[in-house]
């Protein structure tokens, strides 16, 4: 398993694993709402609207058989959040994961963020594989001894016993916002994370659970003056002072800690000037960014919106160095995309581990590779159909209009209940994890 | 007569945008279906909306009865109307329940 996770389409992406049940009839609970590689790319974890997270991990490679990739099997999982209820406003709040963040490992245990709308939790993931028997005061099932029998003393032992992994929470921090959780992410200096909110975004100390500091609040005097809501932020990978957040309008503006307290006042902006004659009443609901993620050399930074993804120089602030379109043939879907509320989906993206390519979901199952050394990009399924071990992924193709060709698809046909919202890449090798509605796909770099 | 040459400049102009700008056409299409989109005072409603996601409301006894009690006389207020509106102005009707949640179960994912 050499990959740098470099070339996107010198790679060709096959079928590994997909996991989850086949039926079409899908449970609300099952929808997958978040998926994440942990910082070595051995575990992968998702999240999903029942507020269930199930951890992955990689099997050992056997080196005596290369051709046999390593595989994800489950290694544990837990209910992180469960529904609850706000009495005072007489609104339910779902249990639904919005985010799952991993800290980088420092002992043998494992730990991760993870948060709904309103409460982020961190879990301790850790491994039991021996267990102290020989008691003096109880038997081996737990009972107690009568005292009066016990004539000898001996020293309780450690015996192996069969893998157990536990998922206990450390940590629970509430009551931070009130407005919807949309991001948290963690600080390079591995004492603190941020968690964004409509609004706001606060900055947590992760052994600290009654404060929170804020650090960007953008909710208006009088509510009727709203003009634009945070939708995305992060820290950046190695400058703990840095951090960025993005707007329904299409902005980005990144914060410098050390400046102020309140990072109110932003210290870059990143916007693209609109060409005002092409305005429509869609433009600002399509610039709205759904998700903004560093590159991981620090450099560069990509935002998601509605039909494109643009790469951003964090030198240059009025125009995104390279713009990538999506799925440009739904610009003339637009009206019916408004009415059944697609236009509002929430598309995340992700970069591979030299930062040479992005992918991000579409429609129909699709989702897009983004090859930026090589200026090429390609469109793939995830679908039971191509679920052979080692099946190839044969690149799709969107007729937007006019004569289709044999093997097009025409945009009419299109189902656009079948999207692909988060996707993840392995942060060294070419393993991508690609959710649709209720399952996860685990495709890998062919190997001779 | 002046009215009317106004007319077909506008139309001009729209026909122009149809050609130029496939965004331009679908604002056209969405415009002819719901005419007040985009005029309501009073803040985006689009980003009101956004900030009440998906939040269901609960039928709460109390405040439906007071509310029937107080209208003896007119009609209640239908659920249709003013789903935007964040709490306390909004009654909760009968028809407005969600449905029962799911119990706990473990995820497929883990099979």
């Amino acid at each position: 398993m050499a990959g740098a996770g470099g070339g996107g389409n010198d790679v060709q992406w096959c079928f590994s694993q997909v996991k989850g049940a086949i039926d079409d009839d899908v449970a609300e609970a099952d929808i997958i709402s978040t998926v994440e590689f942990n910082h070595s790319g051995e575990l992968l974890a998702t999240g999903d609207k029942g507020g269930r997270v199930v951890i992955f991990q990689q099997e050992t490679e056997n080196k005596s058989q290369p051709q046999c990739r390593s595989e994800y099997n489950v290694y544990s999982t837990f209910q992180s959040h469960e529904p609850e209820f706000d009495y005072l406003k007489s609104l339910e709040i779902e249990e639904k994961i919005n985010k799952i963040r991993w800290l980088p490992q420092k002992n043998a245990a494992q730990f991760l963020l993870s948060t709904n709308d309103k409460t982020i939790k961190l879990w301790k993931i850790s491994e039991r594989d021996k267990r102290p028997e020989g008691y003096n005061l109880k038997e081996e099932d737990g009972r107690y001894r009568d005292a009066a029998t016990i004539t000898t003393l001996r020293v309780p032992v450690f015996r192996p016993m069969d893998l157990m992994v536990e998922a206990s929470p450390r940590r629970v921090f509430v009551n931070g916002h009130t407005y919807h959780i949309n991001s948290i992410s963690v600080n390079s200096d591995n004492e603190t994370y941020l968690s964004a909110d409509d609004l706001r975004i606060n900055l947590w100390h992760l052994e600290i659970t009654d404060r929170s500091f804020n650090v960007v609040d953008i909710k208006p005097a009088n509510m009727e003056e709203l003009t634009e809501v945070i939708t995305a932020a992060e820290f950046h990978p190695h400058q703990c002072n840095t951090f960025v957040y993005s707007s329904s309008k299409g902005t980005i503006r990144l914060c410098d800690m050390r400046a102020s307290a309140l990072c109110d006042k932003h210290s870059k902006l990143f916007e693209e000037p609109e060409d005002p004659s092409n305005r429509s009443f869609f433009s600002e609901i399509i610039s709205s960014i759904s998700d903004v993620k560093f590159s991981h050399n620090g450099r560069y930074m990509m935002t998601r919106d509605y039909l494109s993804v643009k790469i951003w120089d964090l030198n240059m602030e009025n125009r995104p160095v390279e713009t990538y379109q999506v799925h440009e043939y739904l610009r003339s879907k637009l009206c019916s995309l408004y009415e059944n509320d697609c236009i509002f989906d929430k598309f995340e993206c992700c970069w591979n581990g030299n930062d040479s390519v992005v992918m991000t979901g579409s429609y129909n199952n699709f989702f897009r590779m983004l090859d930026r050394s090589q200026r090429r990009d390609v469109t793939l399924e995830a679908s039971r159909e191509s679920c052979k071990a080692r099946q190839v992924l044969k690149p799709r193709r969107v007729c937007a209009g006019g004569k289709r060709k044999k093997d097009e698809i025409s945009v009419d046909s299109l189902d656009f209940n079948k999207k692909i919202l988060h996707t993840a890449w392995h942060p060294q090798e070419n393993i991508i994890a690609v959710a649709t509605t209720n399952n996860l796909y685990i495709f890998q770099e062919k190997v001779n | 007569m002046s009215g009317e040459v106004q007319a077909s400049t506008e139309e001009q102009q729209e026909m122009q945008d149809t050609v130029v700008s496939p965004e331009k056409a679908e604002e056209v299409k969405l415009k002819a279906r719901y005419p007040h989109l985009g005029t309501r005072p009073g803040g985006s409603d689009l980003l009101r909306k956004r900030l009440q996601k998906g939040q269901q409301k609960y039928f709460d006894s109390g405040d439906y009865n007071m509310a029937k009690a107080k209208m003896k006389n007119k009609q209640l207020p239908t659920a249709a109307a003013e789903k935007t509106e964040i709490t306390g102005d909004h009654i909760p009707t009968p028809q407005d329940l969600p449905q029962r949640k799911q119990s706990l179960v473990a995820s497929k994912l883990a099979f």
